[in-house]
């Protein structure tokens, strides 16, 4: 039966080692930020800068540089551009990630269309698109860890104060903490997960790999720590099961070629998202355990319907 | 400039809060004009006004938001603030008793470290408010009341010396309102802080006010709550003929020629 699932040479294969490293790796770093982004309600920043990453990872390769920086440092020059449009008012969000979207996709088209001019050939543009785990340079691990670290002990070190900003900014700003700066703050460390989600299932599905198992933990539990750790691990499993996947099409009809790990990585990200809707709807459901309190979530639910 | 300054030995320091000759200006309107009054600890305070006077600009500047163009405020410790509109997402990963703990350490960099100490003081606050049977539910899935009492447990738990709360009552049910009023007349008393309510409607909290702050264009006039409400004064506010009408213990603020109920 496991051997059915699993394929020979799954795991003696240095591709599909590097595959799982660094998959679990993003997973962490996207879970943390994750949970923020769903908090700040900031998803179409997270996706459009995942988006104009493309264009860093099409100009990168026409540079014979690794995507992973190109990836890195258009997304991060983004969310720069991003906060001076002025992302961190409300009525600013949207206009500010919209024309940055606009120029991003702009600059990908030049890129990959130079690109495929200069190689003839459409596989830079897919991979940078798309993804292609199985296809990482080993040497690409050390920085994943790096940037990956860089930005956990970005939100770490600004957990509390980010908390209580994202939650409400005028909570945060009667305790005298610099709202705008924490903003800038979070939005580096969301350029640094949309560059390591894009080298993984590439630049436009990054941002299901970023908001899906945030967005799928927040209604599994109720405080931050360990919504962050229930995405980690929803991430992980995600990413490794369609790593095992995609490695199982390769014997699978109608082409024996193989299907895209991307692919499955978004699927399962989306069913476990519908499952966890499933359970909490579930929950709500479920009259409380008796004990102490008036406010049953029964009736909490039906007072915010 | 005049600024925000700390409390210095000249201004006395048995107020919880000193507000003296306070302007505020945009541009070239000026929002607020020469607002002083004094609050003393143990004291509830009502800022009154209709829609435009100048609440929430006056609340700004007492929390240093604001830059004043003249006069000073002065704060005997802590700011402990109530925004008025918290309108959050029902799957916040937050429950009520984690936003307690942050009002406690949220300016604080780094993890929250797990402690008895702090687990005890947020569950003794939360019990403060009568929190402590929604605590663990989500905060944006709490009713209205619910939300405020965990706001007013967070505001209050790093001690401070001065409790603001933005129009407090704008959004509750009567029942509500009235049961938010006692609890706060009680929180002043028992921990010896000014707490100041800003409302756009004075009936509700008159049984607990001790002193007015009433505004109108950007001015105020601010005293014992009977020394205000009153014909004369708040006529010579207005700068119209305003009658105070009282009927069965309520106050009516009628505006002279046009009949209109101000508050």
């Amino acid at each position: 039966m496991l051997r059915a699932l699993i394929a020979p040479g799954f795991f003696s294969s240095s591709a599909v080692t590097l595959a799982l490293g660094v998959g679990a790796a993003v997973a962490v770093v996207g879970a943390a930020v994750g949970v923020f982004t769903v908090i700040r309600g900031q998803s179409f920043a997270t996706h459009a800068l995942g988006d104009i990453g493309a264009a860093g990872g099409a100009s990168a390769y026409l540079a014979g540089a690794s995507a992973l920086w190109g990836f890195t440092v258009v997304a991060v020059a983004g969310a720069a551009v991003m906060e001076l449009i002025g992302i961190q008012r409300l009525r600013g969000r949207d206009l500010a990630t919209g024309v940055v979207l606009g120029v991003g996709f702009g600059l990908s088209a030049l890129f990959l269309y130079l690109g495929s001019t200069y190689d003839n050939t459409t596989g830079a543009a897919v991979t940078i698109l798309f993804g292609s785990i199985f296809a990482l340079q080993g040497s690409v691990l050390p920085f994943v860890l790096g940037l990956g670290g860089g930005a956990i002990a970005i939100l770490a070190t600004l957990f509390r104060p980010l908390l209580l900003a994202s939650t409400s900014p005028d909570l945060a700003a009667a305790k005298g903490l610099p709202v705008r700066l924490l903003g800038v703050g979070y939005l580096l460390a969301m350029a640094i997960a949309v560059a390591l989600a894009a080298l993984t299932v590439g630049s436009i599905l990054s941002t299901a790999l970023l908001i899906g198992p945030a967005a799928a933990a927040l209604k599994l539990t109720a405080r931050p720590l360990p919504a962050i750790a229930t995405a980690a691990g929803i991430g992980i499993a995600a990413v490794w099961l369609g790593v095992l996947l995609a490695y199982d099409s390769y014997r699978w009809p109608p082409v024996h070629q193989g299907w895209p790990a991307s692919f499955f990585i978004v699927t399962l990200v989306l069913l476990t998202y519908l499952a966890a809707g499933g359970v909490s709807r579930r929950r709500a459901r479920r009259p409380r355990p008796a004990g102490p309190g008036p406010a049953s979530p029964v009736d909490v639910a039906a007072e915010r319907s | 400039m005049p600024r925000r300054e700390p409390p210095s030995p000249a201004v006395p320091s048995d107020y919880a809060l000193s507000v003296e000759g306070l302007g505020v200006r945009f541009g070239a309107r000026q929002v607020l004009e020469d607002v002083s009054f004094r609050l003393a600890p143990g004291s509830v305070a009502g800022l009154i006004g209709s829609n435009g006077a100048g609440k929430t600009t006056l609340l700004r500047a007492i929390l240093g938001r604001q830059s004043l163009s003249s006069g000073s405020v002065h704060v005997a410790g802590q700011i402990g603030y109530v925004p008025q509109k918290f309108l959050l997402d029902p799957d916040l990963p937050l429950r009520g008793r984690d936003l307690v703990g942050l009002g406690l350490d949220g300016h604080r960099y780094g993890l929250t470290l797990p402690s008895r100490t702090r687990r005890e003081r947020v569950a003794e606050m939360l019990d403060a408010v009568g929190a402590s049977d929604f605590a663990d539910t989500r905060v944006g899935r709490l009713s209205g009341g619910e939300q405020q009492r965990i706001l007013i447990a967070h505001a209050l738990i790093s001690e401070p010396a001065l409790l603001l709360l933005d129009e407090p009552l704008a959004n509750l049910d009567l029942h509500s309102a009235k049961q938010s009023v006692e609890l706060l007349a009680r929180i002043a008393r028992a921990r010896n802080l000014a707490v100041f309510i800003s409302a756009h409607e004075l009936n509700q909290l008159l049984p607990v006010l001790d002193h007015v702050v009433y505004l109108a264009d950007g001015r105020a006039v601010a005293g014992a709550t009977d020394e205000v409400i009153r014909q004369d004064v708040l006529s010579r506010l207005y700068r119209s003929h305003v009658d105070v009408i009282r009927v069965h213990g309520r106050v009516l603020v009628v505006a002279g020629e046009s009949g209109q109920v101000v508050s």
